[in-house]
This record gives structure tokens, C-alpha cells and sequence, in this order.
């Protein structure tokens, strides 16, 4: 067996924790760098696994295989493909940036960082898993430290943080409810007792060969789209989302925001879409109008939020309905750009909960209508506030407007009025990026920001890597979209046989 | 050698200028010389690049039919193919040459009028970038790369407007520039999408056989209404009615800014857009009849408008939107030609006007009522000369470059509409009227005492002079060496001069002169008791129509109060739900909240029993259901 990448990328932020438990509670700085190192390597090895997956013969790569519990049919199964492979990366990336957008926490660091690390190889775990068992469990583990952290390092003004934490976590638990039913009721039905087993791989194929019947299919999708999709805050079940992000520590708010939500839309495509093809038919008009309904509303509510993070708490639940539309329109192209947008916004998202994060640190506030001019004080911060919100609103050169412009096009064939409807949302979004931006950068300067620090040291970070990325695969998209589709192209048959009727409100 | 090199090297053109604006923004934005520096010589070295593309077009006998193109791939998927390219043929070419020309100049310009602001490497920067979006945008091959350069555009267009960002006022005007473009960029896109979907192509020359075999087959009426919404991309983007109230705005920025944005870079996108386009308008009667007749109705309607404002730079945005009125209204009527030449010869006197107005604004310390100013002939002499040759030019005064290109619109809609013809020569007799009067209430009248105004410094008076001197020849010598010929959609348009239609307008124009020289020759006295007499025709004019306001209402009112509406039903609605499933598990929060106590131990015992109760839950259940058969 040839070097473990997956494993690796999985354990070392657990190992990097557990090298911190043996720290003392004062060594801030070391355990800071510690937290670093762990995270550098697992960052540098999902490099490795994005840049060097052969996405011309696509399929399951750096698979690791170990027997783990035989008798209930689950293994130690690790592997990426085109689906994936975008989603490890975008995980260590921004648990990555997450470390150093944190570089300021000094209250009881220790713990901070142990469930940060935990945190995010709970929800790496979740996407190099090809193994169902695997996969809930690392979705169990991420519930815990998100709680705890927003109750001890978060910070609220509409909702007290315990409230946002018990409603954050109150949603995950119901959704790992029904996804739990879900599964199970799957894996129950896919094979004879004696011979069931968690594999993906094996529970794809019970679907493809015609092991479950389409009433089952259907009942079943129910639950796993209700349990994705409030992870995904799909309306209405969405609200958890800009509560959560408020009253979550800035960390917390980028992975949340950034990955933990991706793994709604991708166990949407994983589990509901490929393991139960008849019910995702059956659900996806619902789905897409409810993807709708997630662009414009969520959209129109950001224009008139005042605090910063409820901005983008708001976007966040805005642009996961394109990610909705994109999967429903089950076509081809749809779906890779929803995967692509789903990488693309959570880059974006990271990064402007790190400027967000390190503006509130500054100036002790996120209320919009008392900041302004910042740009005269933080140009630096300014630039990574700026690339952000223009990636927000979908500007070409930068990540977000090839996902999108794919999604449109994918989902404009099945549901033409939704599209229609789903593309005014680039509109609304436009009215509250730019409003943010200029009540909150620009305007005249303000003389009590004037000592406030701009962005240095660690600070320079998150922005150096998320806007890299953010230009890079903006510019090239190919480097993106070639691997995404090295997944998603194989599904072709599949989508084929599922083809939505074409009507005005699709297959409603 | 430099011929061939230019043609097939035509993606440096914009390919230098960003990398300008590249190496600004990451090295150079603490030396100020060194970046305006490396952004002339890059704009220097794509308009020779320029100058080579346009010299292989002529030798090499590329035209309208045969372009010379070069394809990549951007990003694929099955179904969906984006490309990135270069298309030369005539018509990019002179958009070419246009526009990194009246950059380099703008550059140049700015050396001079931008010293002592902080911010002066990062505006080299912004204009780089902005010119190299805009040329990018010329040589697309694909719906696509328009869109994405397109775009670009507007961003700029932002910076830039907004450069002054420590001004509420200029925040906003940047702000309202990019939202009314978006508007049009909703309805661009959509057409964009449904010609990807209908045609599985978004390449110009594919679309060009594609369209017009689908029109020919299945009528015209559903590619009607894909023409218009592509058509609203335009209708923002080069200031149409009634999207046109971002561009006064625009007025904002710099002085530079807005040459910039009136002559090259971003208002004529929009008819570069529709030229490029054409094999899709033509073959639509309906579209072209609606491009015609808004292209003619913004034309007067901004003439009207034009008439009344008191800032030089309001009044020449104003006669921006008319003539790019002009310049739709001739692509509505089908002469490509016409619109192209205005296209050029209006960038060349626009910009001239809008550095004249620079220069102004910088000796007088951006005092900017025209009626403030005063008798600047004798203080500003060489700007008052170039200042009066574009006037000319843009009334349409024989010989200069207005009136060629100006008559060439004129004979097309004559052609094809009685109503149009009159309208636009109307608008024609206006833009005579309130250019002379700029000019006359500016340079002549009576000296303001408290004003000492110097004539401006040779990095602003020679990008000047160059532009006088296009505005002088720039009608006349492409009329004569042919330019129909190249610059055309369809059969070859060879317009003599029409001297019915020529002295016509040549005396409309003199004639707009005149009145503006009784009313305003003799001080402004007159032109107040005319503009009480006018009464309601004068304040609806002089407040634009209320265009701005009706928008304002309606953004206030109803996209914020849907807003607020919505997010009322959130918090009440969609929580309240919540809430009240969550008081009833109040007792699993006072159990989780005995967990907050710091201790890792507890945490990863809580973690580990979590994974134990998972599995047990999973083992027992699997028991038994397996025992009790199927669900």
C-alpha cells in the first residue's frame, strides 16, 4: 500500500491536537503552531490530492481500504473522486486559513484549538469517506465542537450566542436525525440481511440494479433531503444559518459557512442523487423551488440586515439555493456547477467571515450603520472585504461567476421560470454586496477608527490563500471545472434515465 | 514582420495593459513614477500592437466575412463549451485602434492632472485594468468573453467613478453606475443563456449562420425577444433610456475618468456590442425597430436635458447619451457603418471636450458652473481653441469629423423613416445650441474677478492637441479613403456625400449656433427670463425628467420594504416555528449546558459516548429490523 494522503490529511489535525492536550494552558503561541503545522500538512497534502487526481481517467483515486467492523458490513474505505476531491481541498484550505484567522483568540486557547483541529477532521472525514458508517460518524464529531465553541468564543447582539449555538445545534441534530433514518431505512432495504454493508459503492449499485423499489425510493429521499437539506439551510430551514454565523467565533463561521454546509449539497449529489435516483426525481421540483425560494428571499433580507455577519449569514443561505437549482436541474451541467459553486462559495464565504472577523477585532463592532470609511484606515483589509463581496456577487475573473453562469445554463433547460427567477437574484445581490461595501469601506473617514490596526503578520494569511484561490480559479476555471466533471460526467447515464419533463415550472 | 507579429500576437493588446495593472498593484504602488511609467509604455506598446493589427487588416484583406480568429478552450463539460480567442476582422480593429489610442492619450493626460493625489500609482493601476477589460472585449469571439470583459468593464467603471470614495456623493454615483448596468446585464444574460441552449453555441460566427437559418425556419417572433434582452445589456451600458441615469453620475470621478468612460471604454460597449451582434439584429426587423426608435428618443430626450444643466461635466454627459443615441438609432436603421463612424469620431472630439473640461476644472480648482466661469478664452487660450474645435465637431460644422460621420446617420435614417430623420435632425439643431452655449457662457462672457486661471501644463495640452487634430480629420479622411468599405455589415456602402441632407444640417447646426449666441452673447440675463417663461418645461428639464427620482422612490419603497416584509416573516414565521420546538427541548439544552466547563477530558468523553451510542443505535437497530423483515 502506497503512502496513506487521505489518512494523513484526516489524522494530523487529530494528532496536532492531541499533541496540544500535552501543552500548558499558557503556551499560547506554541499552540498555535502547532495547530499550524498539523493544519500546513494536511493543506499541502489536499493540494497534492487535487492538483495530482488524474482527471482524465477519473473515478475513486488514493483509495485506502481496512476491515474495520465486517459484521455490520462498514469499513475504513477512504478515497476521492471529481466530487470530492474539490471538497478535501476546499476543507484543509480553509481550516488552514482558519488557524491564523484565529491568531488572536488568547482566551483558553488550548481548547479553542483542540476543537477547531477535531472540527475540521470531522468534516474532511465526511468527504473522503466511502463508507457510509465513516461518513456519520465524522458528521457526528463535528456537532460537538461547533456547539461548545460559539457558547465559550462567540459573540452575538440580536440573539444571545447560547441561543445561537442551542439553535445551530438543535438543527444539525435534527438533521442528522432524518439523515440517520434515511440511511438506515437504505441500508435495511438494499440487501438481504447477512449481506448488507455501508459501502457507497456497493449501495449505488443496489439502486442502479433495481433493489429498491421507486415508492421506497421516494420515502426515503424525504428523509435525506430534509436532513441535507437543512444542513444546506435549504428554506425553510434555513434560519439556524445567519443566527449560527453571528454568534459563531470567525473560525467557526468559515468552516461552517465555507465546508460543514457543503456537506448538505454534496451528500445530496452522493447519497440522495445516486442512491436513490427515483426519489431525487421524484423530489427535485420541490427542491429547485425551494432553491428559488433560498436565492430571492434570503437575498432580500440581506438588504436591510445591519450587522455584517447577518449579511452574509443571509448571502450564505442565498447562494446555497443556486447550489439547490443546479442539483436539481439534474443535468450534467447543472450539477458540476453546483459542485463548482459549492467550492466557489466556500472560499468566498471564508473569506469574508476572516475580514468580517478581523474588522470586528479591530473596531469592536459589526453594526454597519457605525462603521465607514474603512478603506482610509485598512486598505489592506478593504482589498480582502472588496475581492469577497465582488466574488459574492458573481463578477467574472474571480471563483463564483463560472459556477454560476453553469448552473444557469444547467438549470434553465429543466426549469425555465425558476432560472429565470434564480438570475434576479444576481440583481438583489449586487443591491446588498454593494451597499455593504460602501457603508461599511467607503464614505468619509472616521476619526475614531484612526489607530485601529490594519491587516499583519497572521492576519496577511487567510487573505494571501483564499484570494489566491479566489483569482486563480477564477481566471482558470478549468482547473476547477476538469475535475468536477471528471465526477459528474459518469453520471451522465443515470441523468439520462431521470430526465426531468420540460416544463414551464419543470416537473411540479 | 511587425505586421504579422501584430495580427498573431493580437491577444497582447489587452494581455499588456493588465499585466500592467498587475505589476502596479502588487510592487509598485509605493512608486508613484515607476507606475505611471510602466502603464504608458504598456498602453504605448498595445497601441502599436494596434496600429500593426489595423496595417495587417487593409494588407492582408481581412474583412467583415473573413476574419482572422484564434480560438482556446476556457472551460468544458459535455454540453457546454467556453472559449477564449481573438476575432480581427475590420470592424475590431478600429475599436482597436480607437481605444488604446484615446487611452495612451488619457494616460498621458493623467500624468499631469492626477500629481499630488494619494492615490495616483493605483489610478494608473485602475485605468490599465480598464482599458485592458475594454480591449479584451473587442476582439471576443464569443458571447461569453463579451460577457466576462463586459463585466470588467462595469467593475472599473466602479473603481474609478467612486475613486474619490472619502465623497458620499461619489460612493454613490459608483454605486448607481454598477447596479443600473446590472439591471441590464439581468436581461443580457438571460438572452446569452437561450442562445446557449437553443443553439448549443455562443460563438459569433457560428450564431451569425445559426440565427438567421432558425428566423428563416421558425419566424421571428421568439427571436425578437431574445434580441431585446440582449438588447437591455446595451440599453444600461451605453445609457439608453431609460437606464441612462447612472452616466451624469459618472461625472464623479476624475476628469480623466470620464474621457475615458464617454469616449472608449465603456459607453460604447454597448453599441460594440449590437455591431458585433448584427447578424442576430438584422435578420429582426422588430428588434431593429425598437433599437431605432429608442436610440432616437434618448437621443432627443437627452438634448432636452442637455439644454438647461449648469456643470460643464453634466452637460457634455448629457450629449453623451444623445449621440450614443445617434449611434443606436444608425445601427437600428442598419447602417453599421454610420454607427461605427460616429462611434470613432464622437470618441475623439468626446474625450477632447471631456480633457478640455479637465483642464478647466484644474485651473479653477473644480469649480465646475459654467456660469461661474467666465471669459477663460483670454487666461486658457489654447484650450478655448481646442475647446471650440470640438464644439464644431460635435455640431456637425463642414469640415470636421462630426459632420461626416453625423451625415452618415442622418442619409440612413432619412432612408428608412421620415419621423426618425426629423428627430434626429432635431436633436442635431439641440446639441448645436447647448455646445454653444457651454462655449460661449464658459470662455466668453465676463471675467470672474476672483478667479486668477492658468493654462494647463504640456502632459494635458498635448494629449489635446492630438485629439484637435483627429477632430479636425478624423471625418474627413477615413470618408475618403473608404471607410464603408471595411467597417460594414452586409453588402459594401458606398455613401457619397447626400447634399440635400448635408446642407440641411449644416445649417440646422448654424443655426442652433445662433440662437445660442442671441441668447447667450449678450450675458446671461436673457437666458434667465427665457428660463421663467419657460416655467415647467425648464424645471422638468433642468431635473432631468424626474427619471432619477422615480427610481428612488421605488428602491426606497418597495425593493426595502419588500425587504423588511420578508425579513419580518422571518423572524416571526420561520422562527417563531423554531422557537417553540426549541422551548420544548429546553431540557436537552440543560443537559448540553452542563458540558460548558472548559475540561477537554469532558469533551472527548462526550465525543466518545456520541460515537459509542451511534454505533450501539446502528448495531441494535440493524438487529432489529433485520429480524422484523422489511420496512
Amino acid at each position: 500500500m502506497s503512502f496513506p494522503v487521505l489518512s494523513t490529511i484526516l489524522f494530523a489535525p487529530i494528532v496536532g491536537a492531541a499533541a496540544i492536550t500535552f501543552l500548558p494552558t499558557t503556551a499560547g503561541s506554541s499552540i498555535k503552531k502547532v495547530s499550524a503545522a498539523a493544519m500546513g500538512i494536511s493543506f499541502l497534502l489536499s493540494l497534492m490530492v487535487f492538483f495530482g487526481y488524474d482527471w482524465h481517467s477519473g473515478g475513486m483515486q488514493f483509495v485506502e481500504e481496512l476491515a474495520w467492523l465486517p459484521e455490520m458490513g462498514a469499513a475504513y474505505s477512504l478515497g476521492v473522486d471529481g466530487l470530492s476531491a474539490p471538497m478535501i481541498l476546499l476543507t484543509a484550505l480553509i481550516g488552514f486559513a482558519g488557524v491564523f484567522a484565529s491568531w488572536r483568540v488568547d482566551e483558553r486557547p488550548k481548547e479553542f484549538f483542540i476543537l477547531f483541529l477535531l472540527l475540521v477532521a470531522g468534516v474532511a472525514g465526511t468527504f473522503v469517506a466511502r463508507d457510509l458508517f465513516l461518513f456519520l460518524l465524522c458528521y457526528e464529531v463535528v456537532v460537538i465542537p461547533i456547539y461548545i465553541m460559539i457558547i465559550l468564543w462567540g459573540s452575538s447582539k440580536r440573539v444571545t450566542k447560547e441561543y445561537a449555538a442551542m439553535k445551530l445545534t438543535i438543527y444539525l441534530l435534527l438533521g442528522s436525525a432524518f439523515l440517520l433514518a434515511g440511511i438506515l431505512m437504505l441500508y435495511l432495504n438494499a440487501y438481504p440481511a447477512g449481506t448488507r454493508t455501508f459501502s457507497m459503492q456497493a449501495l449505488t449499485q443496489a439502486a442502479a440494479g433495481g433493489a429498491l423499489s421507486p415508492e421506497f425510493q421516494k420515502f426515503a429521499f424525504f428523509f435525506v433531503m430534509l436532513g441535507f437539506g437543512s444542513l444546506l439551510s435549504m428554506w425553510p430551514f434555513h434560519s439556524w444559518s445567519p443566527d449560527g454565523y453571528a454568534g459563531a467565533p470567525t473560525a467557526v463561521s468559515m468552516v461552517h459557512a465555507g465546508v460543514l454546509k457543503k456537506i448538505g449539497g454534496y451528500g445530496l449529489i452522493r447519497i440522495g442523487l445516486l442512491m436513490l435516483p427515483l426519489g431525487f426525481k421524484f423530489w427535485a421540483p420541490l427542491i429547485a423551488a425551494f432553491g428559488v425560494a433560498n436565492v430571492a428571499y434570503a437575498a432580500f433580507i440581506a438588504l436591510v440586515q445591519k450587522d455584517m455577519k447577518y449579511v452574509v449569514g443571509y448571502s450564505s443561505v442565498s447562494h446555497m439555493g443556486y447550489v439547490l437549482i443546479g442539483i436539481a436541474a439534474a443535468d450534467v451541467i447543472g450539477i458540476n456547477g453546483a459542485v463548482a459553486n459549492m467550492f466557489a462559495h466556500g472560499v468566498m464565504a471564508a473569506l469574508f467571515f476572516a475580514m468580517i472577523g478581523h474588522i470586528y477585532h479591530a473596531t469592536h463592532t459589526r453594526h454597519i450603520p457605525d462603521l465607514g470609511g474603512l478603506a482610509h484606515q485598512m486598505p489592506r483589509a478593504t482589498v480582502g472585504f472588496f475581492l469577497a463581496g465582488m466574488a459574492s456577487l458573481g463578477l467574472p475573473g474571480l471563483i463564483s461567476f463560472v459556477p454560476e453562469f453553469t448552473i444557469f445554463v444547467g438549470s434553465f433547460k429543466a426549469f425555465p421560470l425558476f432560472a429565470v427567477l434564480a438570475i434576479a437574484g444576481i440583481i438583489l445581490t449586487a443591491l446588498y454586496v454593494l451597499r455593504v461595501l460602501a457603508d461599511v469601506l467607503f464614505g468619509p473617514r472616521r476619526s475614531e477608527w484612526d489607530g485601529v490596526h490594519d491587516l499583519h503578520g497572521a492576519d496577511w494569511v487567510p487573505l494571501v490563500v483564499l484570494g489566491s484561490f479566489l483569482i486563480g480559479f477564477g481566471l482558470f476555471p478549468s482547473l476547477l471545472m476538469n475535475v468536477v466533471n471528471s465526477g459528474i460526467e459518469p453520471l451522465m447515464p443515470l441523468l439520462a434515465k431521470l430526465k426531468l419533463a420540460a416544463t414551464l415550472w419543470g416537473g411540479l | 514582420m511587425w505586421v504579422d507579429f501584430s495580427l498573431h500576437h493580437a491577444w497582447l493588446i489587452p494581455l499588456l495593459p493588465a499585466l500592467a495593472f498587475a505589476i502596479i498593484s502588487f510592487f509598485l504602488l509605493r512608486s508613484p513614477q515607476l507606475a505611471s511609467r510602466l502603464a504608458i509604455a504598456a498602453m504605448g506598446s498595445a497601441f502599436l500592437i494596434a496600429l500593426g493589427v489595423g496595417w495587417a487588416v487593409v494588407s492582408k484583406g481581412i474583412t467583415v466575412e473573413a476574419p482572422f480568429v484564434m480560438k482556446t478552450v476556457w472551460f468544458s463539460m459535455p454540453g457546454l463549451v467556453a472559449g477564449m480567442g481573438v476575432l480581427i476582422d475590420p470592424i475590431a480593429a478600429m475599436m482597436l485602434f480607437v481605444v488604446s489610442l484615446i487611452s495612451l492619450l488619457v494616460l498621458i493626460y493623467s500624468t499631469g492632472y492626477m500629481t499630488g493625489d494619494p492615490g495616483y500609482a493605483r489610478f494608473f493601476a485602475f485605468m490599465s485594468l480598464f482599458a485592458a477589460s475594454m480591449l479584451a472585449m473587442v476582439i471576443a469571439t464569443n458571447f461569453l468573453q463579451l460577457f466576462v470583459f463586459w463585466e470588467l468593464v462595469g467593475l472599473c467603471s466602479y473603481l474609478l467613478i467612486g475613486w474619490y470614495f472619502h465623497k458620499i456623493s461619489a460612493r454613490e454615483a459608483g454605486k448607481k453606475a454598477f447596479m443600473t448596468t446590472r439591471i441590464g446585464d439581468f436581461g443580457l444574460l438571460l438572452g446569452i443563456l437561450f442562445l446557449q441552449i437553443a443553439f448549443g453555441t455562443l460563438d459569433f460566427g457560428e450564431l451569425a449562420v445559426k440565427v438567421p437559418a432558425y428566423v428563416s425556419q421558425n419566424g421571428a417572433a421568439l427571436m425578437t425577444c431574445v434580441a431585446l434582452l440582449l438588447f437591455a445589456g446595451p440599453v444600461a451600458k451605453s445609457g439608453q433610456f431609460p437606464l441612462h441615469v447612472w452616466l451624469p453620475d459618472a461625472m464623479e470621478g476624475p476628469t480623466p475618468v470620464s474621457a475615458l468612460i464617454h469616449a472608449a471604454t465603456m459607453v460604447v460597449a454597448g453599441v460594440y456590442l449590437v455591431a458585433r451582434a448584427f447578424a442576430i439584429f438584422s435578420v429582426l426587423p422588430g428588434a431593429m425597430t425598437v433599437i431605432a426608435w429608442l436610440g432616437c428618443f434618448t437621443a432627443l430626450f437627452a438634448a432636452c436635458i442637455a439644454l438647461t444643466q449648469r456643470e460643464i461635466k453634466r452637460i457634455l454627459a448629457f450629449s453623451t447619451i444623445s449621440q450614443l443615441g445617434y449611434m443606436m438609432l444608425a445601427l437600428g436603421v442598419g447602417s453599421l457603418t454610420a454607427s461605427m463612424f460616429h462611434l470613432m469620431t464622437h470618441a475623439f472630439f468626446k474625450a477632447l471636450l471631456f480633457l478640455g473640461a479637465g483642464s478647466i476644472l484644474h485651473a479653477l480648482h473644480d469649480k465646475a458652473d459654467i456660469f461661474e466661469m467666465g471669459g477663460l478664452r483670454k487666461s486658457m487660450p489654447a484650450t478655448c481653441a481646442m475647446m471650440g474645435i470640438a464644439v464644431l465637431a460635435i455640431a456637425g460644422i463642414p469640415p470636421f469629423a462630426g459632420f461626416f460621420s453625423k451625415d452618415e446617420i442622418l442619409v440612413a435614417a432619412a432612408h428608412v423613416s421620415t419621423p426618425l430623420y426629423i428627430g434626429a435632425s432635431f436633436t442635431a439643431f439641440l446639441t448645436a445650441f447647448y455646445m454653444a452655449r457651454l462655449f460661449l457662457v464658459a470662455f466668453f462672457g465676463e471675467e470672474n474677478p476672483h478667479d486668477h486661471p492658468h493654462e494647463s501644463g504640456m502632459s494635458m495640452l498635448f494629449p489635446m492637441g492630438v485629439l484637435a487634430v483627429l477632430s479636425i480629420f478624423a471625418g474627413a479622411v477615413p470618408f475618403a479613403l473608404g471607410f464603408g468599405d471595411w467597417v460594414r455589415f452586409g453588402p459594401a456602402h458606398h455613401a457619397g456625400i447626400d447634399w440635400g441632407i448635408a446642407s440641411a444640417s449644416t445649417l440646422i447646426a448654424l443655426a442652433g449656433f445662433s440662437l445660442a449666441w442671441l441668447i447667450y452673447g449678450g450675458g446671461a440675463k436673457r437666458s434667465d427670463a427665457i428660463a421663467k417663461q419657460a416655467g415647467v418645461l425648464y424645471s422638468l428639464s433642468l431635473n432631468k425628467f424626474y427619471v432619477d427620482e422615480l427610481y428612488q422612490w421605488f428602491n426606497r419603497n418597495i425593493v426595502t420594504g419588500l425587504a423588511r416584509v420578508l425579513y419580518w416573516v422571518d423572524l416571526n414565521v420561520v422562527d417563531g416555528i423554531v422557537d417553540g420546538a426549541a422551548q420544548k427541548s429546553g431540557a436537552v439544552g440543560a443537559i448540553l449546558r452542563r458540558f460548558q466547563t472548559g475540561q477537554t477530558q469532558q469533551y472527548a468523553a462526550v465525543m466518545l459516548i456520541a460515537t459509542v451510542m451511534l454505533a450501539l443505535i446502528l448495531a441494535f437497530s440493524a438487529g432489529a429490523v433485520a429480524g422484523g423483515g422489511k420496512i
